[in-house]
């Protein structure tokens, strides 16, 4: 039988052990809120009844608004478009696009620059790059002063992830023939979308990645990262910020010309390794914005696709693929 | 009875578990900060987002990106890690500006060897000190990154003079000096001291502080200069924080356009008779209202002493150490 003794020593221990356990948790540092329930009473909205001094609008209390690099993170509500505007129009600026229309993706093109002359830019130089193999099935649509429609050809690929890949090489190389004389910024666009609502200055930075509508408030270990270590697209587990998709991304046309270079690049290793990244060019954008932050993230509102349910953080949808 | 065999074991288990426990869940929160260092790019790979929901607000309590999308920089807002990677990696030197003019030299020891060890602390920092009295000054001990450079300059009979001088000696200084030397500069009061590090999160084109006073029921303290006959005149309504003019900074170039322009309303103020309410301050926050900051610094990184902290304020990383409730 166990002694007295023995079952009390036992038992302390399982008590320490115990009480060891609850207090260390999982390990993480905990911050503590700062804050009770009622947030709002803390909340620094600069609002002063007496003297109307300083007012500004609520920030998103919802979403993450700025990076831990301190990049801002563009949300509806988070920017003023007027002070951005006329910040903005003064340095007459032209904005580039280039958007790939190979095949049957000729379709697509109409839509997009009706869409595009809308909402995108308004009241700026845009100049539109549209990389095509089929150049006669490119319709013509009628632009608004000030932007311009350039079909640029390029040869035909035998397969869809032959010409994903080709895409970097292909902005890279136009960028050095002929848009960095023509552009301050430059975004390179899916085709297959439509824009929907206002895209401004507000996107405008330096380098600019956008977050893919299907990874935005998923844990990091879901994100479809490149895992092979074979690939040079790899992020290890536990690594990475966000997942940015490829169907956006931008910046000063410097910025482009430089990392889609070292993306062709990567992309070029891992065709000599005979492997081919799991997103293709949406790997290797990751894993170059991993180790070359953006110093501008757009939120899901400026890549959206239609078939995933809308949750409460997506307030307004700028640019979307459409079916 | 004495210890037994069943009583050492007992002893011996608890301390393995023990021992166990701690190796895995280290009490220290050193395991969350590591980060994977790739020599070829510099810059970390590991993040410290949420690991299960990214987008998930790091600070509710505080606004933390203007409406012009410049950041305001408080504790828990940004990685020190990775700012300090990509600031590395350009080579870039930081000056610091300040004054010690008449009584205020009494501060120039505390001030320095706190801002030797906490301003921007492992980068080169060349802090330019004017001073009217500049045998005065003992010596002060700099860490091996840092320089220190002992300008002598003439003292003013009011205070007011001095202060509003600053913009001038700034932007003639940087035309003939400081943009050799440096590729970012801030202006920093005398009168302070630092108890955290301020690091290369400060370091952007165009940098204001919010102003401590504008947490407090002080209305009359930061209030813009409203006489219209000033140059430092905001109309009613406008102005979107209140800026101390105990920090501020930024790129060379956006600091030369900054004092210039200050000292030419200052200037001009002089001509008319006027004195703006809070002097250069009043200056800066016109400056900054129609040229706005690309980044902001919260009131973290300049607390006035006297006034009560409000929850909001984590960090105190530099405070005033006025006495006298003067300037």
């Amino acid at each position: 039988m166990i002694s007295r003794k023995v079952l009390g020593s036992l038992v302390c221990l399982f008590v320490v052990t115990a009480f060891i356990w609850i207090t260390v948790g999982n390990g993480k540092v905990h911050y503590l809120p700062y804050y009770l329930p009622c947030p709002e009473i803390f909340s620094m909205k600069l609002q002063y009844t007496e003297e109307k001094l300083i007012q500004l609008f609520p920030q998103r209390q919802d979403v993450l608004t700025v990076t831990p690099w301190l990049a801002p993170i563009i949300w509806e509500g988070t920017f003023n478009s007027e002070i951005l505007d006329s910040a903005y129009r003064p340095l007459n600026l032209t904005i580039g696009v280039t958007a790939f229309a190979i095949g049957k993706y000729t379709r697509f093109v109409g839509r997009f620059l009706e869409s595009a002359e809308k909402h995108f830019m308004k009241g700026y130089q845009v100049n539109y790059y549209i990389f095509t193999d089929n150049p006669e099935t490119i319709p013509d649509v009628q632009l608004q002063p000030g932007r311009r429609f350039v079909i640029v050809p390029i040869k035909k690929y035998p397969s869809w992830q032959e010409i994903s890949v080709r895409r970097m090489e292909a902005i890279n190389k136009h960028i050095a023939e002929v848009s960095h004389r023509e552009v301050d910024y430059l975004f390179c666009l899916d085709i297959d979308m439509v824009f929907c609502n206002a895209w401004g200055p507000e996107t405008l930075g330096d380098i600019v990645a956008a977050i893919h509508p299907s990874y935005f408030n998923v844990p990091r270990s879901q994100f479809p990262y490149e895992r092979r270590s074979s690939s040079s697209a790899s992020i290890p587990d536990g690594e990475g910020d966000f997942y940015y998709g490829g169907a956006v991304f931008g910046g000063r046309v410097k910025k482009v010309y430089e990392f889609t270079k070292t993306c062709h690049m990567t992309i070029l290793t891992d065709k000599a390794n005979g492997i081919m990244a799991a997103r293709q060019e949406e790997s290797h954008l990751n894993r170059h914005f991993l180790s070359h932050k953006p110093s501008k993230v757009l939120s899901p509102e400026y890549l959206w696709d239609d078939s995933v349910p809308k949750p409460p953080e997506i307030h307004l949808i700028r640019f979307s693929i459409v079916d | 009875m004495g210890i037994t065999k069943l009583h050492g074991l007992a002893i011996l288990v608890t301390a393995g578990i023990t021992g166990a426990i701690w190796y895995h869940h280290p009490f220290s929160s050193a395991s969350d900060q590591e980060s994977t260092f790739s020599s070829e790019e510099g810059i970390l790979l590991k993040t410290d987002l949420n690991e299960t929901s990214p987008m998930l607000p790091r600070r509710q309590d505080v606004l933390v990106l203007t409406p012009w999308l410049a950041p305001i920089v408080w504790e828990d807002t940004f990685n020190r890690d990775i700012l300090n990677a990509q600031y590395t990696q350009k080579n870039l030197v930081t000056g610091v500006v300040t004054f010690a003019v008449k009584k205020y030299v009494q501060f120039i020891e505390g001030f320095m060897s706190s801002a030797n060890k906490y301003f921007l602390a492992g980068h080169q920092v060349n802090f330019y000190l004017f001073t009217d009295n500049p045998e005065q000054i003992s010596h002060l001990q700099m860490a091996p990154e840092n320089h220190l450079f002992v300008i002598p300059v003439r003292n003013y009979s009011q205070w007011q003079d001095i202060s509003m001088s600053r913009m001038d000696i700034i932007s003639r200084y940087i035309q003939s000096q400081f943009q050799y030397e440096v590729d970012y500069l801030y202006s920093i009061d005398i009168d302070v001291q630092l108890f955290e590090h301020i690091g290369v999160e400060i370091i952007d084109a165009l940098v204001g502080t919010i102003s401590s006073w504008q947490y407090t029921a002080h209305r009359e303290s930061k209030s813009y200069e409203t006489r219209t006959e000033s140059q430092a005149a905001i109309p009613k309504g406008e102005g979107d924080f209140y800026y101390t003019a105990s920090f501020y900074g930024g790129s060379v170039a956006e600091v030369y356009k900054l004092t210039r322009a200050c000292f030419k309303g200052i200037v001009k103020d002089r001509e008319n008779g006027i004195e703006a309410r809070w002097h250069d301050e009043s200056h800066l926050n016109k400056y900054f209202l129609y040229h706005k900051p690309t980044r902001l610094l919260s009131p973290e990184y300049c607390w006035e002493e006297e006034l009560s902290r409000p929850r909001t304020i984590q960090v105190k990383r530099m405070c005033s150490v006025r006495k006298d409730g003067k300037k």
